[in-house]
């Protein structure tokens, strides 16, 4: 028993210097005024604005639409993926833009979305005059996907690929069709993989803030760019930990809504 | 578990050697550069792509002191460095209001005016500005005026001579704006006539009710990416910085650079030397460097911003000093207004408003 515990030092220093820490260090700051008096002023003025409250609406919807179009494209990839012979290979192949840099990724779009790039190329040869890509939301919501979208396919596929293939090759022998298998053997079993493919791509998405600017040149405004304003060109710490509280917040409330649920096998 | 120890040694042992080289050559470098000044060092805090990397090279080999050279993306940025203190940097380069709120949070050291053998140098219309009284904490670096960066392939020079131009409902959908506060509603201010220092509430609110009636036409407001995208033709006009701007035009020929008419911003950045600064004398040094006139001509060069030194000026091709845009006669900024620190509560209060202007385009 004293071994276990001394195996998690390690660990639980880490957990209390880079994540507890901060975390009551942003709380504590978040109840501080300019001139570092307690109050509750910082909460009035973000939950009293208009304009915060619909930044936090922004946050959320986006990030809400980023992850129903990363989900609508990665159940099927995973499902596919898992029935391929080389899957690993395969795997491969949607991790490998991971390792690329985020912010290289998104000039890489700069070039495609543009004016004369790739896109408008393509949509030219299909007879229509090109149009503005860069700097609309649909854009935005697009890069955003696509760079969200290996983490929602990786857990997926890790939960169909753990599948018993005998569940499924008896649900047919039991005459179910090929839509009832999946409904009632498939998508059950890997609601696991769904729910940390959600978390994966829905709490990021929340805070996101480069590319709103890069891409949608500003026309998608989220709690990211106001926290960046705060913390660098204000310097009103307090409202800025204030709107991280609230995303944290949002946060442990997407963590809520996804966890695993605990009475499996019941019907 | 075997194949692992043996990939985490053979990286260990490729940093280390990469590592033993990089010194290998360092020291041949200081070798090079002679006398054994090894432990001389001095740290240099600057914008991005702010100086012509041959003039520190050449600075190391004359004085024998080596640069460590960090940068930073906005005086704000720069700011909450400095102000946090873990870095002790010996030259920074703030903008001028931000010199000012330096100097008011006792962050800059005075500046001893005879170890500056280069004073004389500079044009005199840029030194003694109210953000620093005398130049007694700061010398300027570079300077300019912010205004509009057009596309003669779909703007016409007469349609963007004044700030209220932008809103010509022809332009739609055709506008990139610097993002920053201060700037965006620095010419909606002056398109009014008012101060860009102003601390009225009604004139903020009227310049904020003016940048809502433009939002038709901005189609972003980014920051350095700017120059790409006007490079490429993403944008017919773009609201900045002169220095962006002749970067912009060495790219592309068909953009144009315009100081609107009816005054502008007048911006200066500027040497400062820390008040928790290390190697102060070696410091001056490089100021000094930086400001033979030979030194500075090259730097402006390199750089394409406009030099304050008026004997490097004279140095530099006609070709350059030429253009008025960049080198403006003095009736061409004779109103121009230069940025004063606003207080916190103001500056919350302008950048309230630029996130409610951004907030509402659509």
């Amino acid at each position: 028993m004293k071994n276990r515990l001394f195996y998690f030092i390690p660990y639980s220093l880490w957990l209390i210097l880079f994540v507890g820490a901060p975390i009551v260090l942003m709380l504590g700051e978040s109840f501080l005024s300019i001139s570092h008096h307690f109050t509750l002023a910082n909460y009035q003025d973000f939950l009293g604005s208009g304009t915060y409250l619909q930044m936090t609406f922004n946050s959320v919807w986006y990030a809400f639409l980023i992850t129903l179009i990363t989900l609508i494209v990665s159940f099927p990839t995973a499902l596919f993926l898992s029935n391929l012979k080389y899957k690993q290979f395969w795997l491969l192949l949607i991790i490998l833009p991971t390792w690329i840099n985020l912010l290289l990724k998104t000039y890489a779009f700069i070039g495609l979305l543009s004016k004369d790039g790739s896109i408008n190329h393509f949509i030219e040869l299909l007879g229509f005059a090109p149009q503005q890509l860069l700097f609309t939301e649909a854009s935005f919501v697009l890069v955003a996907a696509y760079i969200e979208i290996p983490f929602m396919i990786l857990p997926i596929f890790n939960s169909i690929n753990e599948i018993d293939r005998s569940l499924i090759n008896a649900s047919y022998d039991l005459g179910a069709t090929k839509w009832q298998t999946f409904r009632r053997v498939i998508l059950p079993l890997s609601a696991d993989g769904i729910r940390a493919g959600i978390q994966a791509v829905f709490i990021p998405s929340l805070s996101l803030f480069m590319i709103t600017r890069l891409i949608g040149g500003n026309r998608v405004i989220t709690l990211g760019t106001a926290i960046e304003e705060h913390f660098l060109v204000t310097q009103n710490w307090g409202l800025g930990s204030t709107i991280g509280v609230v995303l944290i917040i949002a946060m442990i409330i997407t963590m809520a809504l996804t966890r695993e649920r605990k009475k499996r096998g019941r019907k | 578990m075997k194949k692992l120890i043996y990939a985490a040694l053979g990286i260990l042992l490729a940093t280390g050697l990469l590592a033993l080289g990089a010194k290998h050559f360092e020291n041949a470098q200081s070798a090079a550069t002679g006398d054994g000044h090894s432990g001389k060092v001095l740290n240099i805090y600057n914008w991005g792509a702010y100086i012509d990397p041959a003039l520190i090279t050449k600075f190391e080999k004359q004085t024998g002191i080596k640069v460590n050279y960090d940068t930073f993306d906005s005086n704000e940025a720069m700011l909450t460095k400095i102000q946090q203190g873990g870095t002790s940097y010996d030259i920074t380069v703030p903008s001028d209001y931000t010199v000012q709120k330096m100097k008011q949070l006792g962050l800059l050291q005075k500046l001893d005016h005879r170890k500056l053998t280069t004073l004389k140098y500079y044009d005199p219309f840029i030194m003694n500005r109210a953000f620093d009284p005398h130049n007694a904490y700061s010398v300027p670096y570079f300077w300019g005026t912010l205004g509009i960066t057009y596309n003669d392939k779909y703007v016409k020079a007469k349609d963007v001579q004044t700030w209220n131009d932008l809103w010509n409902p022809k332009f739609r959908n055709d506008i990139m704006l610097t993002d920053d506060a201060r700037d965006v509603f620095g010419f909606a201010l002056i398109s009014m006539h008012k101060s860009v220092n102003t601390t009225s509430n009604a004139d903020l609110l009227a310049a904020k009710g003016k940048l809502d009636a433009l939002t038709p036409n901005v189609k972003a407001i980014a920051a350095d990416e700017i120059k790409m995208y006007m490079a490429q033709d993403q944008a017919a006009i773009a609201v900045g910085y002169s220095g962006d701007a002749s970067e912009m035009i060495a790219e592309n020929s068909h953009l144009h650079y315009v100081i609107p008419k009816g005054g502008t911003n007048l911006w200066f950045d500027n040497l400062v030397i820390p008040k928790n600064a290390k190697h102060v004398a070696a410091a001056y040094k490089f100021i000094n460097f930086i400001n033979e006139p030979k030194n500075a001509a090259q730097n402006a060069e390199y750089i394409g911003y406009s030099t304050p030194n008026w004997a490097a000026k004279k140095l530099l091709p006609k070709s350059i000093t030429d253009q008025k845009e960049f080198y403006p006669d003095d009736d061409m900024i004779k109103g121009d207004q230069v940025y004063t620190n606003l207080s916190q509560y103001k500056t919350q209060q302008y950048n309230d408003l630029y996130l409610e202007f951004k907030m509402n385009r659509h």
